[in-house]
């Protein structure tokens, strides 16, 4: 029961005054993953058939270790955004929210850092 | 959590069917969704069969014929009958429109009308939009400006009246933000397409100075950018016009202004 007024309910909280960074971000991580995806792909597909120790030549190239690198970030970066997007579509329960959102965080640092260490790893010849 | 199925109380059931009078030969059935929560039944579906030799061109015609002539317990808003007051907005052979414009001769088969989706319904067709007007209120849809009033009008360029073209011709009838999926999830904080143009539209208008209090109004994750341009707003838009257009005019400013 509440006797707030229907404006006084609109207003809520008010603006948060962001989130244009964040749609911006969402943007600009789509359009630098087409390129490096299709590198990506390209590159997975001539090594198809390719015997280990030349794929570890090719991961030891700096220009392959970098850009490597830059997919798994921005990758994980992105997903971040659009998951993050997705819970706060749905998911109505403020508590369930807030921890969901944590746990996502968590989880795609974790993955980006643990993508990112196995190809410095290889990259470094370890 | 997210809801996927209505509560037992709103399953729509089969409700009565009202036959033509005799001799009837141009017969169209009327499908028509009927609540009335304070009865504590739940909705249902009547049927109702209109001689359409005897009936005007349009839906509303012919919701207004078995009001007046079959079933007066039907509930409608309805005002000026020709697409200006947007009073008549439902949902009608699956789109939301307005029932004054929308020719019956446009619809195959039955003529199946529900009231705006995902609106508490007040009774039969007629939808609460108390809150959906509360969060016009809150975007202060008037001209604001600090100079002094001039003596006179205040005076715009043709171009830059030309820029409210497509947007003062909005009637609020609320079937683009009814037919927003983000405005039925998140309705409570997102301002949903109508509202959005309706901002755009004050934003855009040469003649108001708070341009950048507006903007700092609209950026918010929910407010603003729970708009994922699925554009059902501008595809059932009755007056056709294009919310999902002011919506990215106002993404474009919000950029511009950090850069």
């Amino acid at each position: 029961m509440s006797f707030r007024t229907p404006l006084g309910r609109a207003r809520g909280l008010g603006s948060a005054k962001r989130g244009t960074g964040h749609w911006l971000a969402q943007r600009v991580t789509a359009v630098a993953l087409i390129p490096l995806t299709l590198w990506f792909v390209a590159s997975v597909l001539i090594h198809m058939h390719a015997d280990y120790v030349t794929v570890l030549n090719w991961m030891h190239s700096p220009v392959v270790a970098v850009l490597l690198v830059l997919l798994v970030a921005i990758l994980y970066y992105h997903a971040y955004l659009g998951l993050q997007t997705v819970i706060e579509d749905y998911v109505h329960d403020e508590w369930l929210k807030v921890s969901t959102l944590v746990l996502l965080k968590f989880i795609c640092i974790l993955l980006a850092v643990i993508g990112i260490f196995a190809v410095l790893r290889v990259a470094f010849g370890g | 959590m997210a809801e996927f199925t209505l509560p037992k109380n709103s399953r729509v059931q089969q409700g009565k069917t009202w036959k033509a009078a005799d001799g009837a030969k141009n017969i169209r059935r009327f499908q028509v969704y009927r609540y009335d929560p304070d009865s504590g039944r739940n909705p249902r579906m009547d049927t109702y069969e209109v001689d359409l030799d005897k009936c005007g061109p349009m839906v509303l015609d012919a919701l207004l014929k078995i009001k007046n002539e079959i079933d007066a317990t039907l509930t409608l808003r309805r005002s000026c009958r020709e697409g200006v007051c947007g009073s008549c907005a439902m949902n009608i052979d699956g789109t939301n429109t307005l029932a004054c414009t929308h020719d019956i001769a446009d619809i195959k088969g039955d003529v199946k009308v529900y009231p705006l989706p995902h609106m508490p319904v007040i009774k039969d067709l007629v939808p609460d939009l108390t809150h959906f007007f509360a969060q016009y209120a809150s975007i202060k849809p008037w001209i604001r400006t600090e100079s002094p009033p001039p003596d006179r009008e205040r005076l715009q360029s043709k171009e830059e009246r030309a820029k409210l073209d497509g947007l003062y011709e909005c009637i609020l009838c609320a079937c683009c933000s009814t037919a927003c999926p983000s405005y039925w999830w998140n309705s409570d904080r997102y301002l949903g397409p109508a509202l959005l143009l309706q901002s755009y539209r004050w934003i855009a208008d040469s003649r108001d100075e708070t341009t950048g209090e507006r903007l700092d109004e609209l950026q918010d994750p929910f407010k603003l950018y729970r708009c994922h341009t699925i554009m059902n707003c501008t595809r059932t838009c009755p007056k056709r016009l294009n919310p999902a257009k002011s919506i990215a005019e106002i993404k474009k400013l919000l950029v511009e202004r950090e850069h």
